[in-house]
């Protein structure tokens, strides 16, 4: 009379608990749903519009035909000067965070800032960045001051990732160092960050995705509707893609007509985004099946 | 051996700075937003602004700051918001982190999380196209510009926030709760709902002070649908206008260093103090449900 | 001391994965009296005490093979409804795991969640359950304070109090000494002792001087594999197995 049973064969489960879960469960996929039905709507809608000549060119005819390559150039740009603030110093402070800060009043401190800061509406960044790079530091509208202001705000999520991505690192990999004699920071350099890397590149991934499509930091800092010229110095003012659809869904007088434009240019943006959110989902997983010190 | 252990002193000292920054940046946005800010006051008094019943900068002789529309504005919109997400999101948490396993969990976890980082003009965008003229036609107004549309975007905006800090506070149950609850004879869903969720309530509380300060702090997504009218709604469909929005829509336009000017820094200050306080609320709710368990 | 079967294992086999947890354990709990289930740690002992109320089906890489009978029906049949079987048969954990509760709720909650009385048949249960865990006296003023204001030994003893509120036929206990103080396990040891007069009790532990305090029969396993079972007093004294012996004086941990 032995029958095999176990888990895969509970009988009787009680209604009421799955019929429960289902309930739960229903917002949630419907919520999961319409987001991917949103990334399908702007791709139906987009599609039609994009070509070679849609991202090589600069609008034309009042900004109903042409292209937005100035608004990718922008968004880029800005995008790069931003990260090119916040990961060093992101890095260094998560470094520090993770390796260094002692248990203390301060330690806790600048932790409850990064945490404040990352909670902290991305407008009040737009008056900051007016205040003190546009104006107190005379950068003027530009691309620097920009950019330097979405520095500021993806300052804390890169400092959170690499925190997390340094602390993941086990202890035995640094007392390996230690133990031969290596000073503390030999040892971070050879054994931690080394193997912390691909944790702080899928901050710095997702970082880029998010940077992108931020509107209100560059709003007063940098950003034009319309400009001939591509940025030639860091301190040009420029275009953006996430400003360009804004304008153009709001702004602008011949509403219908650029309507596809619109379009198109919210799909460059949202491809953008999600292809860099896709390299960090890709990079993620690599890491989570190939690294047996992971639990 | 000597510049060895200078050179690693060298490196924390480095480390530390990088990590103060975030400290000076929080600092230092609030120092701005102080000094700008409370110039405000020189050109109209603290309780015209405070409690003043009228926002219209632009009146020929008498501008007037009032925050009361604004305020009201921003909390209407975030009040919708969060009737719908707080009852979506907790819900979705409580099944994602109950009944979702493996794969399937890290698929719906990235969709929900990559949501969080969705360029919000976007939102707006889709928001103007696809959800104003449904709103129209369904409830048969002139306009589905307003309250419910923002209400109903900045739904989706601080779904992603509620979902995971809720499904962090449910995961950090200990699992013998669980274990005591199903030696009872405790189905699932009954342990789900009368043994998971409250023991994580603190945390679900601050998940939900996380969302809200999310809806409050969006910019760019409320500019487009809400309207942008500076009166106290009185029905779902009047438009509104937020604080945010106000800052969005007039700093552009405003002479530096006027009244105008020092008040849209007053109104960032009021955002960023809203902000800053729900961030340590919710933060040290999270900490008291970690502590309830640790006993 | 009545000698009627009341749980008979037969041909158990656990699998988690590819490990081979236990390996055709067979043997009989008796009614109304305390059956310790002993051996070193890593043994298997509170996994085959999970079988019995079925927790191991939490764990989705478990595969069971084998019956365990109560009251002549096999738990794994497919008729057993696994949420009435954990009404019957209680549980109380290694270490205290109150709710975040109050005291009161926490014996109530089964009396709730099975419906079990109104209001007021709930706060006699509760009361019953909790001088049967002799823990009355030292809440009855108290009952609504958190569970957590408790000491560790109370904790396990309102554990112990929250399962037989319920009214279960059987009381597993995993190891519930194991983070008690040496005062605390004496008390909880009598309380055990005193129990089995309306229970069957299984209780497993690595403490062989618990065993022989508590215990009228005893399993002893090996590596998931069941070296003797048997009386505990014959057991004890005149080991038939050669693995029993050698744990008995102390050659494994």
């Amino acid at each position: 009379m032995n029958r095999a049973t176990g888990p895969g064969a509970i009988p009787r489960r009680r209604f009421g608990s799955s019929i429960g879960f289902a309930v739960l469960a229903v917002p949630l996929f419907a919520f999961i749903a319409f987001v991917l039905l949103l990334v399908g709507y702007l791709v139906a809608n987009g599609i039609g519009v994009l070509s070679w000549e849609f991202l090589s060119k600069p609008p034309t005819a009042g900004m109903t035909e042409g292209g937005i390559l100035p608004c990718i150039i922008g968004t880029v740009l800005v995008t790069f000067v931003s990260l090119a603030f916040s990961v060093p110093v992101g890095v260094f402070s998560g470094i520090y965070l993770a390796e260094y800060a002692p248990n203390n009043l301060l330690t806790r401190a600048i932790r409850s800032s990064v945490r404040s800061l990352a909670g902290v509406p991305s407008i009040v960044y737009g008056l900051f960045g007016v205040a003190l790079f546009v104006n107190a530091m005379n950068l003027g509208m530009s691309v620097l001051a920009s950019g330097l202001t979405l520095g500021l705000v993806n300052l804390p999520w890169i400092i959170a990732t690499c925190e997390e991505a340094i602390s993941a690192i086990p202890s035995s990999f640094r007392e390996g160092a230690l133990a031969l004699g290596s000073t503390k920071w030999e040892a971070i350099r050879r054994n931690v960050l080394p193997y912390a890397f691909p944790g702080i590149l899928t901050g710095v991934l997702l970082a880029v995705a998010r940077t992108a499509g931020e509107t209100a930091p560059i709003l007063f800092t940098g950003v034009t509707y319309y400009t001939r010229q591509l940025p030639n110095s860091l301190l040009s003012r420029f275009m953006a893609l996430p400003y360009h659809l804004f304008t153009l869904a709001t702004q602008h007088d011949k509403i219908a007509e650029v309507r596809p434009v619109a379009f198109g240019t919210a799909l460059v943006l949202v491809l953008f985004v999600l292809l860099f959110d896709a390299l960090a989902f890709v990079i993620r997983m690599r890491v989570a099946r190939t690294n047996t010190w992971q639990v | 051996m000597k510049l060895r252990n200078l050179g690693d002193r060298a490196a924390r000292l480095v480390f530390l700075a990088n990590a103060l920054l975030a400290a000076v940046v929080l600092l230092g946005i609030l120092g701005y937003l102080l000094v700008y800010g409370l110039r405000t006051f020189t050109g109209t008094s603290v309780a015209g602004f405070l409690f003043g019943g009228r926002w219209n900068p632009d009146a020929y002789g008498e501008p007037v700051y009032g925050l009361v529309p604004l305020l009201a504005g921003s909390f209407f919109t975030t009040l919708i918001a969060l009737a719908v997400g707080i009852p979506v999101g907790v819900a979705g948490a409580v099944f994602i982190a109950e009944r979702l396993k493996g794969r399937f969990r890290v698929v719906v976890k990235t969709v929900v999380e990559l949501f969080a980082g969705f360029p919000s003009v976007v939102l707006g965008f889709f928001g103007l196209v696809v959800v104003a003229p449904f709103i129209s036609r369904l409830f048969n107004v002139p306009s589905g510009l307003g309250l419910l549309n923002a209400g109903f975007i900045l739904a989706l905006m601080s779904l992603p926030t509620i979902i995971s800090v809720s499904d962090d506070a449910l995961r950090v149950v200990p699992q013998s709760y669980r274990e005591a609850a199903y030696a009872l004879g405790a189905t699932p869903w009954t342990t789900a709902i009368r043994v998971v969720l409250p023991a994580a309530k603190s945390g679900i509380l601050a998940a939900v002070m996380l969302g809200f300060g999310r809806a409050i702090g969006e910019t760019m997504a409320v500019l487009m649908v809400a309207g942008n009218a500076a009166i106290i709604p009185k029905a779902i469909f009047d438009p509104v206008q937020t604080i945010t929005a106000t800052i969005a829509i007039e700093l552009g336009e405003v002479p530096f260093h006027t009244t105008h000017f020092y008040a849209l820094f007053a109104l960032g200050l009021v955002l960023f103090l809203i902000a800053l306080a729900t961030n340590l609320v919710a933060e040290s709710l999270i900490r008291r449900e970690k502590k309830s368990f640790t006993l | 001391m009545s000698g009627e079967t009341r749980i008979a294992i037969e041909n158990l086999n656990l699998h988690f994965g590819a490990n081979h947890v236990l390996r055709d354990v067979g043997f009989n709990i008796p009614a109304n009296a305390v059956t310790a289930i002993m051996g070193p740690s890593g043994c298997g002992k509170s996994t085959l005490l999970r079988c019995i109320n079925r927790m191991n089906d939490l764990i989705l890489s478990a595969r069971i093979t084998g019956r365990i009978v109560i009251d002549g029906e096999n738990v794994y049949s497919p008729r057993v409804d696994v949420i009435d079987l954990r009404r019957r048969v209680g549980m109380v954990f290694q270490k205290p795991n109150p709710f975040p509760k109050s005291i009161f709720e926490n014996v109530a909650f089964g009396l709730r969640i099975h419906r079990l009385g109104d209001s007021g048949e709930i706060r006699a249960r509760v009361e019953k359950a909790l001088v049967q865990a002799n823990l009355w006296e030292e809440v009855k003023d108290r009952l609504q304070d958190n569970a957590f204001s408790l000491s560790g030994g109370q904790q396990q003893r309102l554990c112990l109090a929250r399962a037989i509120a319920v009214g279960p036929e059987i009381v597993l206990l995993d190891e519930p000494a194991s983070a008690l103080d040496p005062h605390s396990t004496a008390k909880l040891e009598e309380l055990i002792v005193e129990l089995k007069r309306e229970y069957t009790i299984v209780i497993v532990t690595h403490n062989m001087q618990q065993a022989a305090r508590v215990s009228d029969h005893c399993a002893f396993l090996m590596l998931g594999e069941l070296a003797e079972w048997g009386k505990t007093e014959q057991v004890f004294t005149k080991p038939k197995d050669k693995r029993t012996e050698d744990f008995l004086m102390g050659k494994f941990g």
